[in-house]
């Protein structure tokens, strides 16, 4: 359908910040990175490497200083229509309940609430939160409220999922639920997925292909292993299987290096 | 029920303390039911500060006689419609300039001098514009409510969340709709959280407007009554108004509990 134009492709792109005149910071340089129609993509770098800079320009939140940014093959302008973003940090209407929250995509391009609420209530079902619909963010919990989250990034149907660590703020137990669920919903209707995550393990178990950032500034990727290991996968039995281990330590060889530096980088500041 | 049973006792004793204080105003002021302790007249006291029964007296006439709806009605609804006034342009000035920077850089200087003046004396200036009818009053609790509301949205709005935003954005909301959708909805609880003050000053207006020179409302009375040395009408007129504020202040409570149910209170629970 799409031919052979990837999904996402971000061709050699650099990001220089400007703050007050003077002092400039290059946090990304010359990086680039392709993403396949149906891809699950995970991008791995020390703390500060930029890997969030890069997705806000996938999205088309930050503009590159120089590189271009191509979206089924034609060049981006202004915000990527095609994506749905999976924030880090809350990013929920704290204002509207859960189903409001859900529904307020649809509502942004004029669908009729009673569909609106019709899909919406189908999602938050798909997510888990059937019968939560009703509650407010703050009185759900911060699984609770991630699944909100992905309810309402994917209803839209985007063809591309952007996800900037978005479960590293939930507890072990939670986090391995609901990176099932990911895969599951996933799987289900295979869109490109980029993963921003600094958990090696997290990427692997989850990704088709790894990329591995250098420590900043001026980060790009420095390295890409693809992950044959089969699917379906259960994220936390998998890590126990050899190939896993193998795949962990070759990836780590490479990425030790950066981390190290990246933490040098830090205490040096 | 432990606890229903102390907030009972705490209402008892809140009474007990009222009660008190009146006896104790009524035992001070009521000629010669002591030795003169101060004035040499025993009705000086009486004179000076009023007395309890007097003022019960003299609220309770108004009230029968109904003689005090309408000064009480100019009074509500001069407070009613400075609040509503400065709180719609407020909300509306506030979402401008937070939007739009050039235009707060540019009136900055002009706001920040505007709300340190003492805005009251503008009281008298207001009466010569407006007359000395509701119009001046209102203009009075307008510019003491416009710049709480001001400030609080202008915060709102520059303090909304930035992760949010993008959210909204990146959820396909024109400018329009994140005005709508993010903005308003943002700064609406920050106006929210200014709404007791805003009303209290609506009211403040008011009354100091009234004070300062009119025809009619609670303001008004108390000013007649201080004209003629009657000061236990000063005190009725003092009573009403706090009873007055306290309703207000709680029809303000009703409305921040109904309309703010998204924001979480500390400690609390649902049981499900």
């Amino acid at each position: 359908m799409q031919g052979a134009a990837p999904a996402l492709s971000l061709e050699r792109i650099s990001v220089t910040f400007v703050s007050d005149g003077a002092a400039r910071y290059t946090a990304i340089q010359d990086a680039t990175l392709t993403v396949r129609p149906g891809e699950f993509v995970s991008v791995v770098g020390p703390t500060g490497c930029g890997k969030s800079t890069l997705l806000n320009v996938a999205a088309g939140l930050l503009a590159p200083s120089s590189g271009d940014v191509r979206v089924n093959g034609a060049p981006l302008a202004g915000l990527n229509r095609k994506a749905g973003y999976l924030f880090q940090t809350e990013a929920l209407l704290p204002w509207r309940t859960a189903l409001d929250n859900v529904t307020v995509g649809l509502e942004f391009r004029g669908v009729a609430r009673e569909e609106a609420v019709t899909r919406a209530e189908n999602w938050l079902a798909r997510v888990g939160l059937r019968g939560h619909g009703h509650r407010y963010p703050h009185q759900l919990s911060g699984g609770m409220r991630k699944r909100v989250a992905l309810a309402q990034t994917l209803i839209l149907d985007p063809q591309i999922i952007l996800m900037d660590e978005p479960f590293s703020a939930l507890d072990i137990q939670t986090r391995q639920l609901m990176e099932n669920e990911l895969l599951e919903l996933w799987s289900a209707d295979r869109k490109s997925v980029v993963f921003i995550t600094h958990d090696l393990e997290e990427a692997i178990s989850l990704s088709d292909r790894v990329v591995i950032l250098s420590a900043g500034p001026a980060s790009r990727p420095i390295g890409e292993f693809e992950i044959d290991l089969p699917r379906p996968r259960d994220v936390a039995e998998i890590r126990m299987t050899p190939r896993f281990i193998e795949l962990h330590t070759r990836i780590w060889q490479v990425m030790k290096e950066e981390v190290l530096k990246g933490y040098e980088q830090q205490k040096n500041q | 029920m432990n606890s229903r049973r102390t907030s009972k006792s705490l209402r008892v004793w809140q009474l007990a303390m009222l009660l008190g204080l009146f006896a104790f105003w009524h035992v001070v002021t009521h000629p010669t039911l002591l030795p003169p302790l101060y004035f040499d007249n025993p009705h000086k006291a009486a004179f000076f500060f009023g007395q309890p029964l007097g003022v019960a007296g003299r609220i309770w006439n108004w009230f029968s006689s109904g003689s005090i709806y309408a000064h009480l009605w100019v009074t509500l609804l001069e407070t009613v419609l400075a609040f509503v006034i400065g709180t719609v342009s407020g909300l509306a000035v506030g979402l401008w300039l937070a939007l739009s920077p050039t235009a707060a850089a540019l009136f900055d200087p002009y706001i920040k001098a505007i709300n340190s003046m003492p805005r009251v004396i503008l009281a008298p200036i207001f009466g010569v514009w407006f007359g000395l009818g509701m119009a001046s009053k209102v203009a009075l609790g307008v510019t003491l409510v416009f710049f709480i509301v001001f400030f609080n949205v202008y915060q709102g709005v520059r303090e909304v969340s930035h992760t949010v935003l993008a959210n909204a954005r990146m959820l396909g909301a024109s400018e329009r709709q994140l005005l709508r959708h993010v903005y308003v909805p943002s700064a609406m609880s920050w106006v929210f959280a200014s709404l007791h003050n805003s009303v209290g000053l609506a009211f403040v207006g008011a009354v100091v407007g009234e004070y300062l020179g009119s025809s009619e409302g609670v303001g008004y009375l108390i000013l007649q009554a201080e004209g003629t040395f009657d000061i236990n009408s000063v005190f009725a007129g003092i009573l009403v108004l706090t009873a007055f504020a306290l309703a207000l202040d709680w029809l303000v409570t009703a409305a921040e509990r109904r309309l703010m149910v998204w924001q979480p209170r500390s400690g609390e629970t649902e049981r499900i």
